[in-house]
């Protein structure tokens, strides 16, 4: 009885979130959609969320684990903020995501797992497929569980086993309603199973059956179309914010010809960066697993002084912990890239969800007076280059330098043009040469302030550094007074320099007008995307997005003049607004911020920015 | 047993002296403390060892021993507190190819920095640690520290300690260990020879020093170590030699059961056949920890290499680790890591 599905609905963008219960396999299901969605030519971007718990109690809200894709035919520079279909595979996930449905949306449940127990340690009262509060969406109640053991009846599974590969059959189900094609994920089966032929026959019987479920029942009349995106030409991957990354640095590793060094303690959000990095010995990387956080950066500032490109990875509380070593690579002036994975805070706060609250941290959160780079990342893939570009910065100038990335974009996933490294910029580290005989420690390059990088081994330049005060020049431990002031104004000076050397601040739009929108790191995505629609609405608004934080860059002062009003959009509680307004002091700032562990919608956006334009 | 120096690190083509290890900066440490005469074995032993003198880098914390590296002319970090053996560790992975050396004391290594020190040793890097142990903060102007004897009367310990103190030998044993061994600042000559051992060891070593602080803790090691009654209260341990000491060399250490005893020669039929003989290169640290263990007035205290064992060392792994990496992974180049996985062209 297979019908044919006249009904294609054309579209430019879908979301579809897929949520279940944290051993459901909700990220998988995610995964292998979103992987085939990029090689049927969309562009995307992907977030999972999961809760911090492994294994949070079944059936509970706490346990709600989901993963959200976001396909379209045109750039999506964002997760999207409400779903388009979502996948529910128990009645604690289907509650806790209702919200981030849109009016209509799909929502298909497995109706075996709506049973009373579920339903009542979720919190209903009443089954919600059973009333009218669903009427508001093509609901399609599917019975996965069930069809899931009849699929793979023939193969003499226990339940338990069988029920493993409920979310195929979910999966099943999208690749009918989006009109794809199993190979990749066949492919996927044949690699992740590769001596388990039961467990592969399992997953594909599941899978066509919710295919063929897909096909036959009603409330499926009409299937996507999502056409090709037009994006740039060019070799493509998917990758996720940590991963890339990780890569960046090796790339900067190999472009400067200095041995990638990691010293790192795992933390959440940022663990991925470590055991990404840890694969890659064939390229000469050097991971050390340290004892803790303190441990994690001390050993990278010991392997700086050797020569390494030194990298230490964490997020907002090992940042907390590490704060006097940045302060001994600061008086010392070694390279060094300290990654935050930014997440919820303070204390351990929210450890898988993403803010922007550690920036006053990375500024500020030192003894003395201690000037560090600050750069943010800005999506998932351009955490590759801004890695770079952090390497590249620290070891040409000489000083440590934070990359500030996020839960969001560390472990969120876009696709990512793939560059050639020998297109990436040159990296010159400044290598003081043997016996040199005008060599002196602090004698520093007079268009960077950089001192330079004389590494042990190296005949005729035996010297120390250390934390104490050094006599400008030489090196000496010094107390003089007005030494001290001489290093300080340097150390200040050298750091401001580097905006020479970094890229203008762009503007998205007109460079003058009623409103100026700022925003820096994780949330380029939503605000962009809100200014953009404005914007096609004929309204006077522009965007400027900071990835430079210390130093700001140049003409800063400049792009802040030519608007009336500047809003400054974060996920925290004003501070960037705050440093804007300490450095750029006079413009008529206004702000938007949110704390919730969550990221912009582009609606709440548009929003706030039409209230901004109307605003006296 | 192992007589050589590090094959990795390369060794001086001219002979080189005392003085090439001499820095130009002046020492500040308070006249008659026991840093200088460790200051001063480092540079006698150094040339000894043989290695470039590009090649040698220190390491230290904070406190008044880790003002060490600006005092000898090395490659050198003067770090942060209790954080050496850390730094150390990243330069020693970073470049194996360097002779690596912490100055450290009881306060950093142990309190501060008891972390570190406990996992350095566990991971047996190929760093010599020199903890100078004068049982007190020095540079802090007399608190207490973890090696205080209980009961003593500090700044911070007005009607005496109430903390158990460390053994540093016990902890290095207790945290796996290949090398401890234990010298007095006012015996150079037994503190060189003790150097040179421990530059020789493949593997963190830990040589710590009983060190007197003559303005906060003066004479604490007095007890032991006065010339007066040191040859009846130390024993001075040598690798296949067995364990006799006293200034009439008629005493001795003997396994009774499973503990130690001292015996004296010639009384109750007790022969030099009796006694101990030293093993530092057993791997089994049981010996090694009584001995490391004893105290007087019970016993003597052990001196010299108590425990050298060989093992693999991390930096020496990391580096096989990598060349087997190197020649068996198909991604030679970040350019094939790029384009490894899942790809796709769009025209």
């Amino acid at each position: 009885m297979v019908k044919t599905k006249s009904n294609v609905i054309q579209k430019d963008a879908v979301v579809v979130k897929f949520v279940g219960d944290s051993g459901d396999g909700m990220q998988l299901s995610g995964t292998l959609f979103s992987d085939t969605a990029a090689l049927e030519g969309l562009d995307l971007a992907t977030f999972p969320d999961y809760p911090a718990e492994i294994r949070a109690p079944h059936n509970t809200i706490a346990g709600v684990s989901g993963f959200q894709v976001h396909v379209g035919a045109k750039k999506i520079e964002t997760t999207g903020d409400l779903c388009d279909v979502l996948v529910a595979m128990n009645p604690a996930s289907l509650k806790a995501n209702l919200k981030w449905a849109k009016p209509g949306a799909t929502i298909i449940v497995d109706e075996n797992a709506f049973d009373e127990a579920a339903l009542k340690k979720s919190g209903y009262t009443e089954n919600p497929l059973e009333n009218d509060s669903l009427s508001g969406y093509n609901l399609v109640k599917a019975p996965v569980t069930l069809l899931t053991r009849e699929a793979v009846k023939h193969l003499s599974l226990d339940n338990k086993s069988a029920d493993r590969s409920k979310n195929m059959f979910a999966l099943g189900m999208m690749y009918h309603l989006f009109g794809w094609g199993f190979d990749h994920t066949y492919e996927f089966f044949g690699k992740k199973f590769k001596n388990k032929p039961d467990v592969i026959a399992a997953n594909k019987a599941v899978l066509e059956a919710g295919f063929n479920y897909a096909e036959t029942i009603e409330a499926l009349s009409s299937v996507f179309q999502v056409s090709k995106a037009k994006m740039e030409p060019g070799r493509y991957r998917n990758i996720t914010g940590n991963v890339a990354t990780a890569w960046g640095f090796l790339a900067a590793s190999e472009r400067s010809g200095r041995p990638l060094f990691l010293g790192s303690y795992p933390i959440t959000p940022a663990t991925e960066i470590l055991i990404e990095l840890a694969k890659y010995k064939s390229l000469g990387a050097k991971v050390f697993q340290a004892e803790d956080e303190i441990a994690g950066i001390c050993s990278a500032i010991g392997a700086s002084y050797t020569g390494s490109l030194a990298l230490t990875s964490t997020s907002g509380p090992g940042l907390s912990l590490k704060s006097e070593a940045i302060g001994l690579a600061v008086m010392t002036e070694l390279p060094l890239v300290i990654v935050n994975v930014q997440r919820g805070g303070p204390s351990t706060g929210l450890p898988t969800k993403s803010e922007q609250s550690d920036l006053y941290q990375a500024l500020f959160g030192r003894n003395g007076e201690c000037p560090v780079v600050v750069i943010a990342a800005s999506s998932s893939a351009n955490c590759f280059y801004y890695a770079y570009m952090a390497s590249k910065i620290a070891m040409e100038h000489m000083t440590p330098v934070i990359l500030l990335t996020d839960g969001y974009l560390g472990n969120g996933s876009q696709l990512f043009r793939i560059p050639k490294v020998a297109e990436l910029p040159e990296i010159k580290p400044p290598i003081a040469k043997p016996n040199d005989p005008d060599f002196k420690p602090y004698r520093r390059n007079p268009e960077t302030l950089a001192r330079q990088w004389a590494l042990p081994g190296t005949e005729g330049l035996r010297h120390r550094v250390g934390g104490l005060e050094k006599e400008d020049i030489y090196g000496n431990v010094s107390t003089d007074p007005l030494n001290h002031q001489k290093m300080v104004d340097l150390r200040e000076a050298k750091v401001q320099k580097i905006a020479e050397f970094i890229p203008e601040q762009e503007i998205t739009g007109a460079k003058e007008g009623d409103v100026l929108v700022v925003s820096w790191g994780g949330t380029f995505g939503p605000v962009s995307e809100a200014v953009e629609a404005l914007q096609k609405g004929g309204k006077s608004i522009s965007h400027a997005h900071f990835n430079y934080i210390m130093p700001l860059p140049r003409n800063t002062a400049s792009v802040l003049n030519g608007f009336k009003k500047v809003i400054v959009c974060e996920l925290n509680s004003g501070q960037f607004v705050n440093y804007l307004k300490m450095t750029h002091p006079g413009h008529n700032y206004r702000k938007y911020n949110k704390v919730q562990g969550l990221p912009f919608t582009v609606t709440e956006l548009v929003n706030v920015f039409n209230a901004t334009l109307e605003e006296k | 047993m192992n007589n050589q120096p590090n094959l990795t690190i390369e060794r001086s083509s001219v002979e080189l002296t005392k003085e090439d290890f001499v820095s130009d900066q002046m020492v500040k440490w308070c006249p008659g403390c026991g840093a200088h005469a460790i200051l001063s074995s480092v540079a006698n032993v150094f040339p000894k060892i043989g290695y470039r003198k590009e090649n040698f880098m220190f390491v230290s914390g904070i406190g008044c021993s880790s003002r060490f590296p600006y005092y000898v002319n090395t490659y050198g970090i003067h770090g942060i507190h209790g954080r050496a053996a850390a730094i150390a560790s990243g330069v020693k992975i970073s470049n194996p190819h360097l002779s690596v050396w912490v100055a450290t004391g009881d306060g950093d290594s142990m309190a501060i920095g008891g972390n570190h020190f406990i996992h350095i040793i566990r991971r047996n890097i190929d760093v010599n640690i020199m903890l100078f142990n004068n049982q007190i903060y020095g540079l802090t102007k007399g608190q207490y520290s973890p090696t205080t004897p209980m009961g003593s009367v500090t700044k911070t310990s007005p009607q005496g300690t109430i903390e158990h103190p460390f053994n540093p030998g016990e902890l290095v044993l207790g945290a796996q260990g290949t090398f401890f061994a234990r010298v007095i600042d006012a015996v150079p000559r037994l503190m060189t020879e003790v150097m040179f051992e421990a530059a020789k060891h493949d593997g963190t070593s830990v040589v710590e020093i009983l060190q007197n602080c003559v303005i906060f803790a003066d004479k604490t090691h007095d007890s032991v170590t006065n010339k007066e009654h040191r040859d009846d209260r130390t024993i001075v341990l040598r690798n296949g030699e067995p364990m006799i000491f006293g200034k009439d060399k008629n005493k001795g250490i003997r396994l009774n059961g499973t503990r130690l005893e001292v015996v004296t020669l010639g009384e109750n039929g007790v022969t030099e056949e009796d006694l101990l003989v030293h093993d530092a290169y057993q791997q089994d640290p049981g010996i090694h920890l009584m001995l490391a263990k004893m105290s007087y007035p019970h016993f003597p205290v052990a001196l010299g290499v108590i425990r050298s064992a060989m093992y693999p060392t991390y930096d020496d792994m990391v580096e096989e680790q990598i060349a087997y990496a190197k020649a068996k992974q198909k991604i030679k180049t970040v350019d094939d890591l790029l384009n490894s996985g899942e790809t796709w062209e769009i025209k």
